[in-house]
């Protein structure tokens, strides 16, 4: 029973996420079209060349073709799973997203968790003694936090680990002149340590605040009175009734945060000069690379798909109240 | 109680909660239109480039220090920040207008409203500052591409509000009655609907501001809003970017700072016009 249902439930989301990702081909490729790109101008760069091999090129890049003709092209091609080539890159667009993907995914990964640890961690706390002056504290520093431009934190940590005490690398994921073979784990992750640290402060303050409310909520219920009648008091009722009931829906709003985190990743990454995905996506914005813009709109919008659905699982079949609910009508 | 307390101590002393509320929400919006209006009045002669002064560290003169060309940092952060404040202005507006138009029309039937929570969904697949990059290069840069980017990124969540309004208001006995009769869905939507939401309107484009000015000055920032002769602060820390490694840290650490507390005062207004406007939250 409790199978089929889940089942049932996938078997929809997968439906759904046809149809976003339809629609999403469909809008994002009419934008681009909108604009005045020339995939000519951005596959030479600034080289200057002659009309008639201009016209060569113009024709492989379809730049006469009808929209619509174009769209099927491309759309036949991506069900095949080929996005085409990229034009800065001049390599296959899933080639490209594949390595960078994996790059920033270590860096989101990371920060994705310590974020959460800590932003869980700071919310207990200023929950637990609310309207102290430590819970004053923290919820300043979220309020300052979530006001914070990403990229400009960015630029003031690597002002002061980098220019002045020279703890950290500038930029990039690996010491440039070494051959793969000769990047030490060390090496990788101390170019990791200032991007996932920028990336995960706004991650900190919003599940940080989230806990918070829920803690305070909680602990002023029914249940919380009764078990401090019982004589339960201080940090153990805490992680006996307030953690355990907060955990899930922590969880859940981290999972939500996918499409905020990728956004950061953007901007951390340029600063840093990390070759992620979200320095993949700017440099294919801003030189028109178009094939690989439209491949990195797809595979985000599969990232934060996923991340919902991890959300929407964990809070229709783990958390034993919804289940419970579920038995009882 | 704690705040009883709390209230009575400090620069505030006999003012009661509400009274300091105003008084806050005052100062921020002060600080906010004297940045606005001295942005409007700078002449371009104290913005002009002055070799001779180039690269100097924040002093008396140019509390911001000035830049490569020797212009006054502190005068361009000013520039750019009521740059931004404009233009999160103008986006901030049509989104409401947006959320507006979007949740009267989820309220008016059943397909109706399935499709709007479904353009919701579909807003929200693609990481905003990506659907922003898209937009804003679909119309070919510039200030109009950042504004409808960052417009039509920001109206999801007051859709979301407005639409479980209105549909909390329909099982009201006053609205039933209304329609009993007679009246039209327009009359109902008009006249009861409206002084309710009105509120909502106002509060949810001042806390959509912060948003709004932060995902311009990024997109900005990234290169892809507004050009580079522009004043906005996205473009005076990229720019700030390459002076990084010569320790001129005072290009990027003002301009950011600034921007912080343009945010920062929008948030506080907004939180505290939403602790007078909402009985339910003035007692917290």
């Amino acid at each position: 029973m409790k199978q089929k249902k889940f089942g049932i439930f996938i078997g929809k989301k997968i439906i759904r996420l046809i149809i976003l990702l339809i629609v999403v081909c469909i809008a994002s490729f009419w934008l681009v079209e909108q604009s005045p790109i020339d995939p000519v101008r951005a596959y030479i760069g600034e080289m200057s060349i002659q009309p008639e091999q201009r016209a060569i090129l113009e024709e492989y890049w379809g730049v006469n073709t009808p929209s619509h003709e174009k769209f099927f092209n491309w759309a036949g091609n991506v069900l095949k799973g080929d996005l085409g080539i990229s034009l800065i890159y001049r390599m296959p667009v899933t080639y490209v997203i594949k390595e960078r993907f994996t790059a920033s995914l270590i860096l989101m990964a990371s920060s994705w968790l310590l974020s959460g640890i800590v932003g869980f961690i700071l919310g207990i706390i200023a929950g637990m003694k609310s309207g102290s002056l430590i819970d004053k504290a923290i919820k300043t520093y979220c309020y300052v936090l979530i006001a914070t431009p990403t990229f400009w934190l960015a630029l003031i940590l690597l002002l002061v680990f980098s220019v002045y005490l020279g703890w950290f690398p500038v930029g990039l994921s690996v010491p440039i002149g070494l051959t793969s073979e000769e990047v030490t784990l060390f090496d990788r992750v101390q170019h990791l340590i200032l991007p996932t640290l920028t990336l995960s402060v706004l991650g900190v303050a919003q599940i940080a605040m989230f806990t918070r409310e829920k803690l305070i909520e909680i602990l002023s219920s029914d249940y919380v009175l009764f078990a401090k009648a019982r004589g339960e008091k201080g940090f153990d009722l805490v992680l006996r009734h307030g953690v355990r009931n907060v955990a899930l829906p922590a969880i859940t709003l981290q999972f939500l945060g996918f499409s905020e985190l990728f956004g950061g990743a953007v901007l951390v990454e340029q600063v840093f000069s990390y070759p992620g995905i979200g320095q993949a996506t700017v440099a294919a914005g801003l030189r028109s690379d178009v094939p690989l813009l439209l491949g990195i709109v797809l595979v985000s919008a599969l990232f934060v798909f996923l991340g919902n659905l991890i959300a929407d699982i964990i809070y229709e079949f783990i958390d034993p109240r919804i289940k419970q609910q579920e038995t009882t009508t | 109680m704690s705040t009883a307390a709390t209230i009575n101590k400090g620069l505030f002393r006999g003012l009661n909660l509400r009274q300091k509320t105003i008084l806050l929400i005052s100062f921020m919006s002060l600080l906010l239109i004297a940045i606005v209006t001295s942005s409007v009045f700078i002449d371009g002669g104290s913005l002009s480039t002055d070799f001779g002064s180039k690269n100097l560290a924040p002093s008396l003169d140019h509390p911001f220090g000035t830049d490569w060309m020797g212009r006054d940092m502190f005068i361009r952060t000013l520039g750019g920040l009521g740059l931004s404040i404009l233009i999160g202005a103008i986006a901030s507006t049509i989104s409401t207008l947006l959320s507006v138009i979007l949740g009267l029309l989820s309220s008016v039937g059943k397909i109706e409203d399935s499709f709007v929570s479904w353009l919701v969904d579909l807003f929200l697949s693609i990481p905003h500052l990506l659907l922003i990059i898209l937009i804003s290069i679909g119309l070919g840069g510039g200030a109009t591409g950042v504004i409808i980017g960052v417009a039509f990124t920001h109206w999801t969540s007051l859709t979301r509000v407005v639409r479980a309004e209105i549909k909390q208001l329909k099982t009201q006995d006053y609205i039933q009655i209304s329609r009993n009769f007679g009246k039209s869905k327009w009359w109902i939507a008009v006249k009861h609907f409206m002084p309710h939401l009105f509120p909502q309107f106002i509060l949810g484009t001042i806390l959509m501001f912060p948003h709004a000015i932060l995902h311009e000055a990024s997109v900005t920032f990234l290169g892809f809003g507004l050009s580079p002769h522009e004043p906005a602060i996205g473009i005076i820390l990229s720019e700030s970017m390459r002076y990084l490694s010569a320790g001129y840290w005072w290009l990027a650490f003002f301009p950011g700072l600034s921007l912080l507390i343009v945010v920062l005062s929008f948030d506080m207004i907004g939180e505290n016009l939403d602790k007078l406007m909402n009985p339910k939250k003035a007692q917290e």
